[in-house]
């Protein structure tokens, strides 16, 4: 028997049987999915019962610790109703606005003196100790100043974001400049790169992953540095809805506004995520799922 | 060869030494002599971590000499030459490019326009073989592959003079001989001036008109061989002619003797 007559059948059912693997793994992996979200409105659907049963045993006190069904209403009066200061949404608006605002202008400050440290010898020796310093300061509490000197309006949070996010993307900067691979340096310069030219088009790229590692973090410290702020004396925004809910003894008021925070929160990160897959897709993939 | 003019790359009584991180100093290449005639192609062998690197930085301009003279076309090389190219040990491709984008660099970081930097990157490519990768990124590449990319990139440059250091260590055997093959057939149009710098004793026969080879560090030039093998050639045949064995002993006669000095220093640094 000449061996392809043997051969064929046995490579059809190979690739049958690999077919009907792969669907199998398909499967496996979408009920693993499931399983996982699942798992999650479970966990979050029981702790919730929870803290509505005990409150309302009076295990623990309602007056202190509020429960879910009360800080609903609360939102949904807000939401509805609006708020002591007016409506909800110019609220958030508010502190949406103070905190990218200042999001936005203590990253490009930070991006601009971590690449420039981390690229001028000269700069890095005399600025570094005084970074040092001013790093170790507990800067929130700078927020009082900002308020005397900027008033209730958004200028004084957005200072207080500022200082908050400076640093972390700065430090994160001037890290990533300092390691960018030194034979691609060279390279670029054998290949005709300026200075301008290295920091722009190699510098600036390789420090990129370093810079976005440090955006997540930041934007949470945006938006306490806008809150504590608003806490502190404002007009407008979520930090003055705790605050007055604080005034008022009204716990639901607190967590309803810190829900509210949560969720915008969820919502920044997720257009950071996609951004970041928007920019790093010269990245292999595994490398970016590993993080 | 012109006789009239000046070498491609001559290095007269050449010194470089670093100070170590801990503070001391280490002679990478003491009192250097070599030269390198117009369109020659110069491999230089040496026992691995005895300085040959670094001779060649300092005919880039990417490092000064501590002593000595560096000249490239008759004049002392300061700064970065424009016509110099340079195909490192690792990848040193940007993984934030693509292909044709990484190609182009050289021409662009030049100030030629995209148009027209674009239309040369395209033909190296094709030259080497890649032209249906233009849009990959780096990392979707083989190893081979990268290389490809690097060597294009500097040759869309047009180099008159080459610097290579160790650019195929990293690869497999196959294909090794295969990018050896390659870069004679890229060089051989190009008239430039080559300093190819390898461990590997086969590798360096096959592919120069000329074998330096150097004393463990500090380096310094030990005999010089010339390579009397007709081109073209092939590098997986030319290595079974008599002639090609012939030459590697009488080669290895003078290397060994170096190797064994750098692997007894090792073994005492160990000691």
């Amino acid at each position: 028997m000449p061996p392809e007559t043997v051969h064929a059948p046995v490579a059809v059912v190979k690739s049958g049987a690999r077919a009907d693997r792969s669907r199998e793994r398909a499967r496996a992996a979408r009920r693993r999915r499931l399983l996982v979200f699942g798992a999650r409105v479970l966990l979050l659907v029981g702790l919730l019962g929870l803290w509505e049963g005990l409150a309302r045993a009076e295990v623990i006190d309602p007056f202190n610790f509020s429960m879910p069904s009360r800080i609903w209403d609360q939102m949904s009066q807000w939401a509805l109703n609006g708020t002591p200061q007016g409506p909800l949404w110019e609220q958030i608006w508010c502190t949406l606005y103070e905190a990218l605002l200042g999001w936005v202008i203590g990253v490009l400050a930070g991006v601009v003196l971590g690449i420039a440290l981390g690229r001028v010898r000269f700069l890095a020796d005399v600025l570094g100790p005084y970074i040092k310093v001013l790093n170790a300061l507990p800067r929130i509490v700078l927020a009082p100043i900002f308020l005397i000197g900027f008033g209730l309006g958004p200028a004084s949070k957005v200072a207080s974001a500022v200082v908050l996010v400076f640093f972390p993307v700065f430090f994160n900067a001037f890290q990533g400049a300092r390691e960018v691979d030194r034979n691609l340096v060279a390279n670029s310069r054998i290949l005709g790169a300026s200075n301008r030219q290295v920091t722009l088009q190699v510098v600036i790229p390789s420090a990129t992953s370093w810079i976005f590692t440090s955006l997540h973090v930041s934007f949470g410290f945006a938006l306490i540095g806008a809150i504590v702020g608003e806490y502190l004396g404002a007009t407008k925004g979520l930090g003055l809805l705790v605050s007055a809910s604080q005034g008022t003894f009204n716990a639901a008021g607190v967590y309803a506004a810190m829900v509210i925070l949560a969720l915008v929160a969820l919502v920044a990160e997720g257009l950071l995520a996609f951004l970041e897959k928007r920019l790093f897709r010269w990245k292999p993939a595994d490398s970016s799922d590993g993080r | 060869m012109n006789s009239h003019l000046s070498p491609a790359i001559e290095l007269r009584g050449t010194s470089k030494t670093f100070r170590t991180p801990s503070g001391g100093l280490h002679t990478a290449v003491r009192d250097l002599d070599l030269v390198v005639g117009r369109g020659e192609f110069v491999a230089v062998v040496g026992p691995t971590g005895c300085g040959k690197s670094t001779t060649l930085t300092l005919i880039s301009g990417l490092e000064e000499p501590t002593r000595g003279e560096v000249l490239v076309d008759g004049e002392p090389v300061r700064g970065i030459g424009d016509t110099v190219g340079f195909v490192f040990q690792q990848d040193a491709v940007f993984p934030w490019r693509t292909v044709l984008s990484n190609v182009m660099a050289g021409p662009r970081f030049r100030g030629v326009p995209k148009a027209e930097a674009r239309q040369r990157a395209r033909e190296w490519l094709a030259r080497v073989g890649l032209a249906a990768f233009e849009d990959r990124y780096p990392h979707q590449l083989s190893g081979g592959q990268r290389k490809r990319v690097a060597l294009a990139a500097t040759f869309v440059n047009d180099p008159g003079i080459l610097l290579m250091d160790e650019p195929f260590s990293a690869l497999d055997v196959q294909t090794r001989a295969l990018m050896s093959d390659e870069l004679l057939e890229l060089w051989s149009g190009t008239g430039a001036s080559v300093v190819f710098v390898t461990h590997d004793l086969e590798e360096s026969i096959a592919l120069a008109d000329k074998v330096v080879v150097m004393t463990a560090g500090p380096a310094t030039v030990k005999e010089v061989f010339e390579i009397d093998l007709p081109r073209p050639r092939r590098v997986e045949s030319v290595r079974l002619e008599p002639r090609f064995i012939e030459i590697y002993r009488e080669i290895w006669s003078s290397l060994g003797e170096e190797v064994r000095i750098t692997r007894e220093r090792g073994a005492a640094d160990a000691a």
